[in-house]
């Protein structure tokens, strides 16, 4: 057998992510909070492809639990997955430390916490690959989302060291950079049709990118684009700027 | 954004409520009205469309699966071709399906499909042991053949109007291959076509590809092509890659001109009056699901699909009739698809009846609304109707002729106040 370990497991990118390796003959840990509520989505996947999947409980803001949580997997995992993020609101993160801390910790502290354990096993062993999902909103700050940017953007940059680090071990590190998706996080917006990608086709170019051994990946394509065009906008207009 | 259906016409505002819980669907239901299911957005024109929509899709547990008979229950926003992807390998596949593989269960009980075996295996309904239905008061019924029969009947054909089905046990016919062997007739008439169905009846699978434009004697010539699955063990079904087609196509280039190129092309590759084909199952059943976004090649302002069917002894005169006042008008289409059916069922708004079904692709342009008014014209008058599924713009009173059982389903939405809660565009043109 050969598990993906997924982090953040109950979002809908993560189980499209769950059932495309599961359909490419892998098995699954799904890895989240309560993950008793994924009992069904598990016996989902098993019906579907005849593979396991395995719900594990796991809170990634409980640093101290990560150590263990790792070790007490029997069968170590091929490659892990983090899927784990919390959008937060802005309005309320900038008068609320509380909630800044939760966004901070959510989608960088804890993410880091758990990698570094994956990591240096991964390294020991020589083989493995890592998947961090990040943002687009981790490349350039901006008013309406920056905290959860900032957070993204130290996501971003950990796993560029990561990579770099276990270059010589032979281990991927694949950034994943989504834009708009459809999902129950974004339930509501009013997103641009052409650059909103279902929580499928995120799944698939992932899939696709860690295969092919890829190091970072937009998806839609399309944001690498509109990205490089949001960067190259010089910072004394950038402020001016409502996006 | 506002979500469209098949033939991306009409274009109207809605907003939509996602469907990922039996509680968060019981408060949609409570606080809105105006609200229509939606499933995978197939049904070409206004039947999934409402100002308030309830997406289905995000509803898609595989639950059980009995690989003893072959039932398997899944929530109804799983797709059949999810279906396929599973359990073709393990040697099962759908009693009845349509020609698309990319609807969801809730969409296939609800227009009631049918399939190129109609004629042995009669519709979707047939497959069905047995749904779950939320109704507007937010009770769970379950529904069958024998349990709560006429809210069954009512709703395997009613168009999402009954209240949201929820899941689904549908029952699989055992193959032993993923090929099916093909003979494809080609006739040179319409004589020859219903001649050549008529002598075929005990195929399990059949339908015609029409050549809509075609004139005088050559009036109604056609490609047959037959089929059933082949025994040789090979199960191993992999989904093809798809091509796409990726912009919107400038309207001009449907012209009548490239639709006869197109004809002829089809009709030229055939050489012999009976020639016989190997082909997969994709290839068989679901030749449009491997182009992505073909419909396309019909521009930006949409197109819509004009289905009807005519009882058995008023089909040839009636489909003479109405392909000669297509082929006058010049307004061809690509996909001209016509079918010999089996028996109607009991179901109060499903559309097959013991007869033929023509059923053809025109783009939104001036002038066809007329053109398809006279049809409705030649259909009614020869006992036929109108497909709901792919209808966007019959009037009431072609509607009500084509189906008898209306008035027993309005009383039913009556009875469970389904009129105050469920409606699309469809519904309230044509008075559901
Ligand atoms: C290329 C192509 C080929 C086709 N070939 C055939 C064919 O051969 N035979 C045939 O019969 N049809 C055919 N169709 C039509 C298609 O099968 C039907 O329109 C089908 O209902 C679409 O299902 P959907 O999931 O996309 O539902 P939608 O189009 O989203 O909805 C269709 C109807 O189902 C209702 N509905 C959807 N989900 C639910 C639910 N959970 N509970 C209650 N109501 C619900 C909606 O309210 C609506 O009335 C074809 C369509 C295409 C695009």
């Amino acid at each position: 057998m050969s598990y993906i370990l997924i982090i953040g497991a109950k979002s809908d990118i993560a189980k499209s992510v769950a059932r495309k390796y599961a359909e490419n003959g892998y098995d699954i840990y799904l890895a989240a909070r309560n993950s008793s509520e994924l009992e069904d989505f598990a016996n989902d996947i098993n019906l579907r492809t005849q593979k396991t999947a395995i719900c594990l409980d796991l809170d990634i803001l409980d640093i101290a639990s990560h150590e263990s949580f790792y070790n007490r997997l029997e069968e170590k995992p091929l490659g892990i997955i983090s899927v784990a993020g919390y959008l937060g609101e802005q309005d309320k993160a900038q008068v609320d430390f509380n909630e800044s801390k939760k966004i901070i910790d959510t989608n960088y502290v804890g993410i880091v916490s758990l990698i570094n354990i994956v990591a240096n096993d991964f390294e020991k062993r020589k083989s493995g690959f890592i998947v961090g999902i990040s943002s687009v909103a981790g490349d350039r700050g901006r008013k309406s989302n920056y905290i959860y940017g900032s957070a993204k953007a130290a996501l971003t940059t950990y796993l560029s060291g990561l990579r770099n680090r276990l270059h010589e071990a032979n281990i991927q590190v694949l950034t994943v950079k989504p834009g708009f998706v459809a999902t129950k996080m974004t339930e509501g917006m009013d997103l641009p049709e052409k650059l909103t990608a279902q929580p499928e086709e995120v799944a698939n170019d992932i899939f696709n990118a860690q295969q092919k051994g890829k190091n970072v990946l937009y998806s839609k394509w399309i944001w690498r684009w509109v990205m490089v065009i949001i960067k190259s906008i010089p910072e004394f207009q950038f402020k001016k700027m409502s996006i | 954004m506002s979500l469209r259906s098949w033939g991306n016409y009409p274009k109207i505002n809605n907003r939509s409520f996602r469907f990922d819980g039996i509680s968060t669907l019981k408060k949609i239901i409570e606080n809105n009205n105006k609200l229509i299911p939606h499933g995978n957005g197939r049904s070409y024109g206004d039947s999934a469309l409402s100002e308030n929509i309830i997406t289905v899709k995000p509803h898609d547990l595989f639950i059980s699966f009995d690989d003893q008979q072959g039932i398997v229950h899944v929530q109804s926003g799983v797709l059949l071709s999810e279906i396929l992807a599973a359990l073709v390998p393990r040697g099962w596949f759908l009693k009845v399906t349509p020609g698309t593989k990319l609807i969801t269960v809730g969409g296939a009980i609800a227009s009631d499909v049918h399939g190129k075996n109609h004629h042995i295996a009669g519709c979707f309904s047939e497959s069905v042991e047995m749904f779950n239905l939320m109704l507007p008061d937010g009770k769970i019924i379950t529904c069958s053949k024998d349990e709560n029969t006429e809210l069954f009947k009512a709703t395997c054909g009613g168009m999402g109007l009954t209240g949201v089905i929820l899941d689904a046990k549908i029952s699989l016919k055992k193959i032993n291959s993923k090929f099916i062997n093909q003979t494809t007739i080609k006739t040179r008439n319409l004589k020859e076509t219903f001649e050549a169905f008529e002598n075929n009846k005990n195929k399990t699978y059949s339908v015609a590809w029409i050549d809509c434009l075609a004139k005088g004697s050559e009036l109604g010539r056609c490609l047959l092509m037959l089929g059933d699955f082949r025994d040789d063990g090979k199960l191993d079904y992999k989904t093809k890659k798809k091509l796409n087609i990726p912009f919107n196509f400038p309207s001009f280039a449907l012209n009548t001109l490239s639709v006869k190129a197109f004809n002829w092309l089809y009709y030229g590759k055939v050489k012999e009056t009976i020639s016989k084909q190997k082909v997969d199952i994709d290839t068989f059943f679901y030749p449009l699901d491997s182009l992505s976004n073909w419909k396309r090649i019909y521009g930006e302002n949409g197109f819509t699909q004009y289905q009807f069917i005519l009882p058995k002894e008023t089909s040839f005169e009636g489909l003479e009739k109405i392909l000669k006042t297509i082929a006058d008008s010049g307004k061809g289409s690509f996909l001209a698809v016509l079918k010999l059916y089996g028996k109607a069922n009991e179901n109060y708004l499903s559309f097959p009846m013991e007869g033929y079904s023509l059923a053809l692709d025109f783009k939104i342009e001036k002038g066809l609304f007329e053109l398809l008014e006279q049809l409705d014209k030649i259909v009614v008058h020869h006992g036929g109707r109108i497909y709901l599924a792919k209808d966007v713009r019959v009037s009431k009173i072609i509607f009500e002729q084509g189906y008898p059982q209306i008035d027993r389903f309005r009383a039913l939405r009556k009875k469970y106040n389904m009129n105050e809660k469920f409606n699309s565009l469809q519904s309230q043109r044509v008075g559901i």
